[in-house]
C-alpha cells in the first residue's frame, strides 16, 4: 500500500499496515524524507519538493510512485487528496484502488450546498437556508430567514469563504466579500445562506459502510472545544445528551450514509441546539479524522484497518463500546502569541505513557516540525471508565509529556482541562473563544509571560 | 539586540568545552542553535515574524536517493526535476541522448521522465564531461535522485 500522506496520520496507517501484514511505500516530500514515517515505512518515494502542491497534492507523481512500485492501492490519510474526487477517480483509473470512497461519493459531499440536497433527501434536518443566484435572491432569502445569519462557502469549510451578517444592510457587501474569500480558497465562488445557530454543539457520528448499502454508526464524538473551527479537544461519547438525542443523531447520520450507498470511514456532523433541543446537519468527512482515536478507543476497533477491509470487500463489523475517551491534540504553536505556529527542531520529546494512554505522533527527539505543513504533532488519547476517569488520566498524561526547542499549547491544554466548565461538561462551540478571552485564560497568559 | 560577535564565540567555547552536541538559546527574540561538527558554525535568526525554514542543509538521510557507489570526486550530480519512469533514449532502440565522455550544455538533453504517460525532458544544468550515468533505462526514479554525474568546464 502506498501512503499518500505525512506526519502522525502516515505513522498511524503503518502501524495498521503493519498489524495486518500489508507492505508500505510512502510518498513524501523532499521536506520529510528525515520524518519517522520514512524511516518506519517498507519504502520511502519522493515525489518532489517541500511545497505540498508540488509532493502531496501531486496527483500524478503519487499514482506514478505507486505504479512504479507496484502498489495495489493508496491510503489518503486525511487532508491534501483525501477528499479530491478526480484523485479517486485516478487511481480508479490506473486500477490502484482509493482506500475511502468512490469520487460519485467525494462529489456528493464535497459540495456543501448538494450535501445540504441530499441532507433534505435523507430527512436530516438542515439549518433553515439555502442558494441564492442574485442579490435579489439573497435578500429576499435572508429577510425570510432573519439575521443573524451565515454566508458558506458551496466549495469547503474551515471557515473560509464564511461570514456572519447582523444587518440585513450589510448584506450585499458580506456576500461579495465571502464570495471573493471561497474563490480564492476553493476556487469556488458560489455561497449560500444559513440561520446563524447562536449557541450549538459541534456532535458528530462515526459511520462505516460496505459500499453497497449496509452502514452501521460508532457512536458520536464531541468536538465543541475548538477555536476558528479548529478542533483542540474532542472526546466520546458526547457528555449530556439525553438517550433520545443520542438516538435520533445515530439514525440520522446512518440514513444519510445508507441513502449514498457509502463506501469506507465517514463522519457526518452536526450542530446540536441544545436550548431547542433540535440538531442540524452540517457536513459529511468522507474520510479518516484526525479525532478517529476516542472512537477506537472506546470501540476497541482500528479504523484503518476498517478502511481496509472494506476496500478488500470483506464488509463491516462493530464490537460494543465501553468506558470514556478523551483526545486533546498538541500542537507546535504559541498560545500566548495568537496561536502562532512555532515550527523548528525538537531537541527533547517525551510522550505519556501507561494503561488506557495513548499517543499518536512522528514526533520524536531530534525530530523537525516543517514550517511547510501544520503544527500538529500528535495527539494524546486517554480512555478511561467514565468521562471524569478519563479527563483526570489526561491530565496526568499532558504532565507527564516534555517537548523542549518549540512552543506548544500544552500548558494551554491543562488549563482548559481545568476549567470547571470544561469539567461539567457540554460546552458549546463558542466556549473556547469566551475561555481565551475571560479570567481563566487572562490568569493563563500571565503565568506563561 | 544586543548580542556582540564576541557573545556568541564565548557560547561557542562553552559547547565546545562541555559533552553535549547540541545547544539552543533563545533570549530577546533572538535563538541560536549551534550544532557540533555542522556545516555552519551557528543559525541565527530572529523568531518573530514569518517562520523561515531552516538554514542549515538537510542531513544526509536513511531515504536519500542516493548511489551505492560514492559519486566520483569533482562531479556535479544532475538530479531528476520529478518524479518518474526515466529513458535514456527519445525511443525504445534508438540511440541515448548522452554516453559516458560526451560533451554537455546547460541545455542538453540528458533523458526523458514519464509521469502518468506525460514526457518531461531533462536537461543537464551544466557545462562539462559526462562522467557516470547512475539511473537506469525504464527504472522509477524519484525526485531529487541523481540521473548522472558530470564533471563540470
Amino acid at each position: 500500500m502506498l501512503i499518500a500522506n505525512r506526519g502522525e496520520i502516515a505513522v498511524r496507517i503503518i502501524r495498521s499496515c503493519r498489524d495486518l501484514g500489508i507492505e508500505t511505500v510512502i510518498a513524501h516530500s523532499d521536506a520529510d524524507r528525515d520524518s519517522l514515517p520514512t524511516c518506519l515505512a517498507g519504502r520511502a518515494i519522493c515525489v518532489g519538493p517541500a511545497r505540498p502542491t508540488d509532493s502531496y497534492l501531486n496527483m500524478n507523481a503519487i499514482v506514478q510512485a505507486a505504479l512504479g512500485t507496484a502498489c495495489d492501492a493508496i491510503h489518503p490519510g486525511y487532508g491534501f487528496l483525501s477528499e479530491r474526487a478526480p484523485f479517486a477517480r485516478l487511481c480508479e483509473e490506473n486500477a490502484v484502488r482509493f482506500i475511502g470512497p468512490t469520487a460519485a461519493q467525494i462529489d456528493a459531499v464535497g459540495d456543501k450546498l448538494r450535501a445540504r440536497g441530499e441532507a433534505i433527501a435523507a430527512q436530516v434536518p438542515v439549518v433553515p437556508g439555502g442558494a441564492v443566484t442574485s442579490a435579489r435572491e439573497a435578500q429576499e432569502l435572508a429577510a425570510q430567514l432573519g439575521v443573524p445569519l451565515l454566508i458558506k462557502a458551496v466549495g469547503g469549510g474551515g471557515g473560509r469563504g464564511m461570514k456572519r451578517v447582523d444587518q440585513l444592510k450589510d448584506l450585499a457587501a458580506s456576500m461579495d466579500m465571502a464570495a471573493a474569500e471561497a474563490g480564492a480558497a476553493f476556487g469556488d465562488a458560489r455561497v449560500y445562506l444559513e440561520r446563524y445557530v447562536d449557541s450549538g454543539r459541534h456532535v458528530e457520528v462515526q459511520v462505516l459502510g460496505d459500499g453497497t448499502g449496509a452502514v452501521l454508526h460508532l457512536g458520536e464524538r464531541d468536538c465543541s472545544v475548538q477555536r476558528r473551527y479548529q478542533k483542540l479537544i474532542e472526546e466520546s461519547p458526547a457528555p449530556g445528551l439525553h438517550a433520545s438525542m443520542r438516538e435520533r443523531l445515530h439514525e440520522a447520520a446512518v440514513r444519510f450514509a445508507t441513502r449514498l450507498q457509502y463506501r469506507g470511514a465517514g463522519t457526518v456532523e452536526f450542530l446540536v441546539d441544545m436550548q431547542r433541543d433540535e440538531f442540524y446537519f452540517l457536513e459529511m468527512n468522507a474520510r479518516i479524522q484526525v479525532e478517529h482515536p476516542v472512537t477506537e478507543m472506546v470501540w476497541g476497533i482500528d479504523l484503518v484497518a476498517a478502511q481496509i477491509a472494506v476496500a478488500n470487500g470483506n464488509g463491516i463489523s462493530k464490537g460494543s463500546s465501553g468506558g470514556w475517551a478523551v483526545e486533546c491534540r498538541i500542537n507546535a504553536e504559541d498560545p500566548a502569541h495568537d496561536f502562532m505556529p512555532s515550527p523548528g527542531t525538537v531537541s527533547l520529546a517525551q510522550w505519556p505513557a501507561g494503561p488506557g494512554v495513548r499517543v499518536d505522533t512522528y514526533i520524536a527527539s531530534g525530530s523537525r516540525i516543517s514550517p511547510f505543513y501544520d503544527s500538529l504533532m500528535g495527539k494524546i488519547i486517554v480512555h478511561g471508565d467514565d468521562r471524569e476517569a478519563a479527563i483526570a488520566g489526561m491530565r496526568a498524561a499532558l504532565a507527564a509529556t516534555r517537548i523542549v526547542g518549540v512552543k506548544t499549547n500544552l500548558a494551554f491544554q491543562q488549563a482548559v482541562l481545568a476549567d470547571a466548565q470544561f469539567q461539567q461538561g457540554g460546552v458549546d462551540t463558542g466556549y473556547l473563544a469566551r475561555f481565551i478571552e475571560t479570567q481563566a485564560g487572562a490568569a493563563w497568559r500571565a503565568e506563561s509571560g | 539586540m544586543s548580542l556582540t560577535a564576541k557573545d556568541v564565540a564565548e557560547i561557542l567555547k562553552l559547547l565546545e568545552d562541555s559533552r553535549f552536541n547540541e545547544l539552543t538559546l533563545e533570549m530577546n527574540g533572538v535563538k541560536i542553535e549551534l550544532r557540533r561538527g555542522a556545516i555552519e558554525a551557528g543559525d541565527i535568526r530572529e523568531t518573530r515574524g514569518v517562520a523561515k525554514p531552516p538554514r542549515n542543509a538537510v542531513p544526509a538521510s536513511i531515504s536519500q536517493p542516493t548511489p551505492t557507489i560514492s559519486p566520483p570526486p569533482g562531479a556535479v550530480a544532475v538530479p531528476a526535476p520529478l518524479l518518474g519512469i526515466y529513458y535514456r533514449a527519445p525511443k525504445p532502440g534508438e540511440p541515448s541522448f548522452v554516453e559516458v565522455g560526451d560533451q554537455v550544455t546547460p541545455e542538453t538533453i540528458v533523458g526523458i521522465i514519464e509521469v502518468m504517460k506525460l514526457m518531461n525532458t531533462v536537461r543537464a544544468g551544466v557545462s562539462g564531461e559526462v562522467l557516470r550515468i547512475d539511473s537506469r533505462n525504464g527504472e522509477l526514479v524519484e525526485f531529487g535522485q541523481t540521473i548522472l554525474f558530470v564533471k563540470p568546464r
